[in-house]
């Protein structure tokens, strides 16, 4: 056979969905740190941080999903079918924080606080149901040729609300380390303060979605526990570990940049655990990428395009953050 | 729920959403060509006045571009959570095409439009001027590629059913269909339209407030320029797309006029008002202009133009509400060729800038242009009705299997939080728009040594003076 269409479609999809996750992933975790911090002109900093990059940060949110419909077009309308609620609550919860960006400059000094909530609340509500679908993605869908075939409410487990909730703790660390590595003074400090617990609560969550996720489902357990997976994959759990010992140290100590690296790190590697336990399956736990795939015609014209385009994407992406390097400082500015 | 059914739900929350979102891309597209233009000119003749409408317009582009951004979002999820069946069936050909729009213009947008609101004294102005281009390039391009996929499910080819699912054969024919070439200019052309009326009324509004100074003029004299040249370009196009939608779509065509009997070799009349009826299947109190019809539709004193019942009852789109938005669009579009000529004619001795009717009018037709582009999308949409992909796949067969309850849901949601947040985000834009460009006659505009005198928290992204250090908290 040739070229394995589906599978490098898999791989582009997968690193669109991973730049998301890091990089919307901070964004939001500003959000997410905004009710630990009162003061205004800290939070213009915080929100300042972000302003350049947030909106090409989301953008890979949007390739994500126009990737899937272009490659895998029956997992995008069986997913999102399925996945309609929590998905139409997470769209809800980023237009409310989008527009707060802008809007809380522009709005009169009290009205302020309403779009200060907006931006908290928004990011919350995005990040929770975020997680709430990564949750029902775990426990698979109830799915029969074309359609899906369970309810509107079948993403309302117990496993699915607590991976909201555990999302929510990886994207407040990602924020807090970030803004250790863009700001300084009191707010820098109390980022590396919150920065321990909110890491203590990411170990937590990885572990126990760690156990939860074989317990209940036997090919997941199979696919980590059998010999001689077990000795390919025992890394990914050890590196979760030394990540985090190493994250913890850095945090009582004065680095900058390293503690938002090793945040990524630990999120990425939360990520291959997942499509450890999934591979090779689109749409859990029955459909494959093979399954669900589009024409090769669909998927060939696409791929030129994302082949030659990502890459220019990522040198100017790269550019821009160049731009706005630098620490952020309360009442000067930097742009 | 209510009398509807799952599918006029999904269809109200479809519509609902995407006319809302439309209108931020529409001035997004036309502000970002502007404001290219007003940068480019800053940089070759150096006159502030050009730097003051970029700054100015600048705020209000980056307030518009956000409400765009986020409620484009939703329409990338929207084609699978309401029409799960159309994305599994087309998702071939629609798909890779919305991903070359992500790569291509999305990306570009968003990657650049930074450095363009906060670049200003980061990079040198040659940069800048470059980040103003791409974001404006990807403007274009992002209209490119999602109306050739709208008009690939106008006018569909270029593909073969397999397996009980399109299949695209030949890319070219796929973008490159039929209907796409016209509805990319006439789309084009209604952006660059609507945002040129809105900048008119924007200096017609300060200068009706007594506001008479060199930046307010320029903005005013730019826009009817350019309405006066776009205005009757449009018409034009909107004629040969009709043209072309009679040889392609001609049920849309006959909807759009009223007609409902096929009268070969007989003159089709233009049937200036009147209510089509689609049940007793005729055009009430029509009144009517023998021959019109044939000599604007086909281009001939005979011509033939099939009526609707031509088609199977089925088949046919509503009449009575694309007549009447049709009509809405052409009427309009009317005015704005009118508009920029009175505006021609009062140019001379500059009473175009002190005819209070003139500029009343002008801020009248402000936010013409937006309705005008709505009323022609609702035209051709609903025209393309009762088929998603048109004599290939019926809308009732693309909607996904939601129940009316979960769809009343999100609906009343939706309605609620866009007409909270993108209503109080309007507010905020023509708060800024009132304000005005900040003026600054200053000769000598590259000295940075005046220290800016501002709030800590500014309403712009900019400081007073581009060269001066930006207070903290601004942010777009």
């Amino acid at each position: 056979m040739g070229i394995d269409l589906p599978l490098i479609w898999i791989a582009i999809i997968g690193f669109g969905l991973m730049m998301y996750v890091i990089m919307d992933g901070f964004d939001l975790g500003i959000g997410i740190l905004f009710p630990f911090v009162r003061d205004h002109d800290e939070r213009d900093t915080m929100v300042n941080t972000v302003a350049p990059v947030w909106d090409g940060n989301e953008t890979w949110l949007v390739l994500g999903g126009a990737g899937l419909l272009a490659a895998f077009p029956l997992a995008y309308s069986v997913l999102l079918s399925a996945l309609y609620l929590p998905i139409l609550f997470m769209l809800a919860g980023l237009i409310w924080r989008g527009v707060a960006f802008e809007f809380r400059f522009k709005a009169d000094e009290n009205q302020r606080w309403f779009w200060d909530h907006a931006f908290a609340w928004g990011s919350y509500i995005a990040t929770f149901f975020q997680g709430v679908c990564l949750g029902t993605y775990i426990n698979g869908f109830h799915v029969d040729g074309p359609s899906y075939q369970g309810g509107a409410l079948d993403w309302l487990t117990p496993f699915s609300l607590f991976t909201g909730a555990g999302l929510i703790a990886a994207y407040g660390l990602l924020g807090a380390t970030w803004l250790i590595y863009k700001t300084e003074g009191d707010l820098q400090r109390r980022m590396r303060a919150l920065s321990q617990p909110a890491t203590l609560a990411l170990l937590a969550v990885t572990g126990v979605v760690s156990i939860w996720t074989p317990l209940v489902h036997p090919d997941v357990a199979r696919r980590w526990f059998s010999l001689p997976n077990l000795y390919f994959l025992i890394p990914v759990p050890v590196l979760v570990l030394a990540t985090s010992v190493l994250l913890l140290k850095l945090l009582r100590g004065d680095a900058q940049l390293r503690p938002f690296l090793l945040s990524l790190l630990l999120l990425f590697l939360g990520y291959s655990g997942l499509l450890i336990s999934l591979w090779p399956h689109i749409i859990p736990p029955s459909v494959t990428i093979w399954d669900a795939a589009a024409p090769p015609q669909s998927m060939g014209f696409a791929l030129v395009g994302a082949l030659f385009i990502i890459p220019i994407i990522l040198v100017y992406t790269t550019w821009a953050y160049y731009v706005f390097r630098g620490k952020v400082r309360a009442g000067e500015g930097y742009h | 729920m209510f009398g509807f059914s799952a599918l006029d739900l999904a269809r109200i929350q479809f519509g609902f959403t995407v006319s809302f979102h439309i209108v931020f891309p529409a001035i997004t597209i036309g502000l970002a060509s502007y404001l290219a233009v007003l940068e480019a000119l800053w940089l070759l003749v150096k006159r502030p006045v050009y730097r003051d409408l970029y700054r100015f317009w600048l705020q209000i582009f980056a307030l518009n571009f956000a409400m765009g951004v986020v409620s484009g979002l939703v329409m990338a999820y929207e084609f699978g959570t309401n029409w799960s069946y159309f994305s599994a069936f087309a998702g071939g050909v629609t798909g890779p095409l919305l991903a070359y729009e992500v790569l291509t213009a999305f990306f570009l947008e968003a990657g650049f439009l930074g450095v363009m609101l906060f670049g200003w004294n980061k990079v040198g102005p040659a940069l800048h001027f470059f980040a103003t281009l791409m974001v404006a390039l990807g403007t274009l391009i992002s209209a490119t590629w999602i109306l050739a996929s709208n008009s690939w499910m106008q006018t569909p080819q270029g593909y073969e059913i397999i397996g009980g699912r399109i299949v695209p054969v030949d890319w070219l024919k796929v973008i490159f269909n039929p209907s796409f070439p016209y509805r990319l200019l006439h789309m084009t052309m209604a952006a660059y339209l609507a945002t040129a009326l809105f900048v008119g009324a924007s200096g017609a509004w300060h200068l009706l407030k007594g506001r008479d100074e060199p930046a307010v003029r320029k903005m005013l004299s730019m826009a009817m320029w350019m309405i006066l040249l776009v205005a009757p370009l449009q018409a034009v196009i909107g004629d040969a797309h009709g043209l072309n939608t009679l040889k392609y779509q001609p049920a849309k065509i006959a909807a759009m006029e009223g007609l409902w009997v096929d009268t070969p070799g007989e003159a089709v009349p233009l049937i200036l008002f009147g209510l089509p009826d689609m049940a007793a299947e005729t055009t009430r109190y029509a009144i009517e202009i023998p021959h019109l019809g044939s000599l604007i539709l086909t281009h001939s004193w005979n011509g033939r133009v099939p009526g609707l019942k031509s088609f199977a009852a089925i088949d046919r789109p509503n009449s009575t509400v694309v007549f009447w938005t049709f009509r809405v669009m052409a009427g309009l579009g009317m005015l704005m060729i009118l508009l920029a000529l009175c505006g021609l004619a009062l140019r001379p001795g500059g009473r175009i800038f002190r005819n209070r009717l003139f500029l009343r009018v002008a801020l009248l037709m402000g936010p013409s242009g937006l309705i005008a582009l709505l009323a022609g999308w609702i035209t051709t949409e609903m025209g393309r009705q009762p088929w998603v992909v048109y004599g290939v796949m019926r809308t009732k067969d693309a909607v996904s299997t939601h129940s009316p309850m979960a769809l009343a849901t999100t609906l009343g949601l939706f309605v609620v939080m866009y007409v909270l947040v993108f209503g109080t985000g309007v507010g905020y834009l023509v708060k800024l728009v009132a304000k005005g460009p900040s003026i600054h006659d200053d000769p000598h505009p590259n000295e940075a040594e005046i220290p800016h005198k501002r709030p800590a928290r500014p309403l712009s992204a900019f400081p007073d003076r581009p060269d001066a250090p930006i207070p903290s908290g601004g942010t777009r």
